[in-house]
C-alpha cells in the first residue's frame, strides 16, 4: 500500500465540558488538527468519523462548513476510532484522495454504563439477577488471570499509580494529580479485586487526525509520521467477553491476539521493535493482561515489569504515556484516536514532562471492548 | 407462606436435586446455557449439579434498576462462573458463602434461592451456586 502520513493532530481535553456537545468537542479537535497541519476545512477531501452516543459524525458539516465532501459515519463500539482511521487510511492509500480527516467524539452520562439485556440479545432474567454489570466481567477475567499467573493486588495499584503520574503531564487528561499507592489500594472496593481508583470512568472528548498522501505530506513539510498498520478484529470461538451467561469448556483465543498478530505482520516488525505503547486500560488489570496479549511480555512477567518500573515513562517500554483511560476517562468514540494522537505527540518528541526518552521511532496502540472487538495501530517515524 | 414463582421458565429443575437446564447442539454436542429458545438445533439437557469455581467477584454496590430486580435494601453478593464438568461454564450469583473463603477450583453446587418478593407478594426464585458442604 502507498504510504499515508499523519500531518495534523487535534484533541479536545477529555473529562467533563458541560457547555459543549460531543459533536462540538469533535469540531474543536478538527479545528486544532487543521491548525496543526496548516490547513483549512475546505482542504479536506473526505472524512471518516464516529461516536457511540453523541450522534452521527456526518452532521459535523454543520459545525465545520458545507463543502460537499463525503463523510462516512462509523459506529463500531470501542473500535470506532480505529475503524475511522482505517477508512481514512485506505481512502488515501488507494490513491482516491490526498487529504482527509479521521475523527471521533463522545459524551456519556455520569456513572457506570447502564446496559439492558435486550440490547445484547440476552434474556431479561440475566439483568434482573444482577449480572448485567460490566465491572463484574473485568473483575472476573482478572481474578482468574491473577490466580493463574501470580499477579498481586499491589501490581494492580502500581498500574493506576503510573497512570495518574503520567496524566499530570498530559494537558488533555481528565485526572491530573498523582494518587499514592496506599490510597489506590485502600480506596472503595468496587468489584473484587478492583478498587475505585483502578477503574476508568465514562467521559467526554474529541480527537481528530489529518491524513495525507506522501506527495501532499511533503508539500506540507510533514512527511514524518507514517501509518504502518491499522487493523480491527472480532472475537474468535472460546474467548471470554462481557455479558456471557455461559462459556464453552473449550477455551479459545482473544480478539486482541488476532488484531495484534495481524498488525505486526502488516508492519513487518515485532513487539521487541516497539518504542512506546498505548494499551486499553479500562481498569488496571486490563493493562496487565493486554501487555501479554499484545506480545510485550509473557503471562506473569508483569509482576516484575511493574515492580521495576519498566512501563513507566523512563522504562524500557513506556505504556500509556498520557495516563490512558484511567487518567483520561473513556469517551468511546474518541478513545482509540486519543491513543494515536498521543503516539504522534511522542514520535514528534513533543510530550514535554511525559515524553518518552530516546526519540521513539515506533509507536503502538490497542483498544478492546464489547462485545469482543479489538483494534491495533502501529505508527513509525 | 406466599406463592413462589421462577425468574424464568426452562432455566432449572428442582428435583431430584436442583440443576440447570442447558441446550446441547444436536450436531456438535456443544452445550450452552440457557438453552436457546425457538432453535431446533438445540435440545434441552439437564446439567451436572456440581462443579468447580472458575472465577468470581463481589458486587459491592447495588446494580442499577432496571434491569436489576433484587431488594431495594442492598447487601453485597458474590457471583462468578462455575465449570460444570464435561458440560459448560455457567455464570450465577453465589449464596451461603463467606467472601474470604472463595478460591478458584473449590467445589460448588447448584441451588435455588429467593431473589426478591414481587408486587403481588410472590417470592421470585432464581438459581445460584453455593459451596458444597460435606456434612
Amino acid at each position: 500500500m502507498a504510504d499515508v502520513f499523519i500531518v495534523g493532530i487535534g484533541i479536545h481535553p477529555f473529562g467533563r465540558t458541560d457547555r459543549l456537545s460531543g459533536l462540538q468537542q469533535g469540531a474543536f479537535a478538527i479545528r486544532e488538527a487543521l491548525k496543526d497541519a496548516g490547513l483549512e476545512w475546505a482542504d479536506m477531501q473526505f472524512g471518516f468519523g464516529g461516536s457511540d452516543s453523541s450522534g452521527n459524525a456526518d452532521t459535523m458539516i454543520n459545525e465545520m462548513g458545507l463543502t460537499g465532501i463525503p463523510i462516512i459515519n462509523v459506529r463500531n463500539g470501542c473500535a470506532t476510532g480505529g475503524s475511522s482511521l482505517i477508512g481514512a487510511w485506505q481512502g488515501i492509500a488507494s490513491g482516491q484522495f490526498d487529504l482527509g480527516v479521521a475523527f471521533g467524539f463522545d459524551k456519556h452520562p455520569r456513572g457506570a454504563f447502564n446496559a439492558m439485556p435486550s440490547e445484547y440479545s440476552l434474556p431479561d432474567w440475566y439483568g434482573e439477577a444482577g449480572m448485567m454489570v460490566t465491572t463484574q466481567f473485568f473483575a472476573m477475567k482478572l481474578q482468574r488471570y491473577m490466580a493463574h499467573h501470580g499477579i498481586s493486588h499491589e501490581t494492580l495499584g502500581r498500574v493506576a499509580q503510573k497512570a495518574f503520574d503520567n496524566g499530570v503531564h498530559a494537558p488533555h487528561a481528565w485526572r491530573r494529580s498523582p494518587v499514592d499507592l496506599d490510597t489506590i489500594l485502600n480506596s472503595q472496593m468496587i468489584s473484587d479485586p478492583l478498587t475505585k481508583y483502578m477503574f476508568c470512568s465514562p467521559a467526554e472528548g474529541g480527537v481528530a487526525l489529518i491524513l495525507a498522501s506522501a506527495k501532499k505530506a511533503r508539500e506540507l513539510g510533514r512527511a514524518d509520521i507514517r501509518i504502518k498498520a491499522a487493523v480491527t478484529r472480532t472475537r474468535p470461538p472460546g474467548s471470554f467477553e462481557v455479558f456471557s451467561p455461559s462459556l464453552s469448556i473449550e477455551r479459545g483465543g482473544a480478539p486482541t491476539l488476532l488484531a495484534s498478530a495481524a498488525a505486526f505482520e502488516m508492519a513487518g516488525i515485532g513487539p521487541e521493535d516497539i518504542d512506546v505503547a498505548q494499551l486499553q486500560d479500562t481498569e488496571s488489570g486490563a493493562e496487565i493482561m493486554h501487555m501479554a496479549e499484545n506480545g510485550f511480555c509473557k503471562d506473569g512477567e508483569q509482576e516484575e515489569w511493574l515492580a521495576e518500573g519498566w512501563s513507566r515513562i523512563d522504562g524500557k517500554l513506556p505504556i500509556n504515556t498520557d495516563g490512558g483511560c484511567l487518567a483520561c476517562g473513556e469517551p468511546i468514540g474518541a478513545s482509540g484516536l486519543r491513543q494515536v494522537y498521543e503516539n504522534a505527540v511522542q514520535l514528534r518528541g513533543a510530550g514535554g514532562g511525559r515524553q518518552a526518552p530516546g526519540t521513539p521511532r515506533t509507536a503502538y496502540t490497542h483498544v478492546y471492548g464489547a462485545p469482543g472487538i479489538s483494534g491495533v495501530t502501529i505508527l513509525e517515524r | 407462606m406466599g406463592q413462589t414463582i421462577d425468574i424464568a421458565e426452562g432455566l432449572f429443575v428442582d428435583s431430584p436435586i436442583p440443576a440447570l437446564v442447558g441446550g446441547r447442539h444436536r450436531d456438535t454436542g456443544q452445550i450452552m446455557f440457557p438453552c436457546p429458545t425457538g432453535n431446533a438445533l438445540y435440545e434441552p439437557v439437564t446439567l451436572p449439579s456440581r462443579g468447580t469455581l472458575w472465577s468470581w467477584t463481589v458486587q459491592r454496590y447495588r446494580p442499577k434498576t432496571p434491569p436489576y430486580a433484587g431488594p431495594e435494601e442492598f447487601t453485597p453478593f458474590a457471583l462468578g462462573y462455575v465449570e460444570l464438568p464435561g458440560a459448560v461454564i455457567v455464570e450465577a450469583p453465589f449464596v451461603d458463602v463467606d467472601f474470604d473463603d472463595l478460591r478458584i477450583g473449590m467445589e460448588m453446587e447448584t441451588v435455588l434461592a429467593p431473589l426478591n418478593v414481587d408486587a403481588q407478594g410472590r417470592t421470585i426464585r432464581t438459581f445460584a451456586f453455593a459451596p458444597v458442604r460435606e456434612d
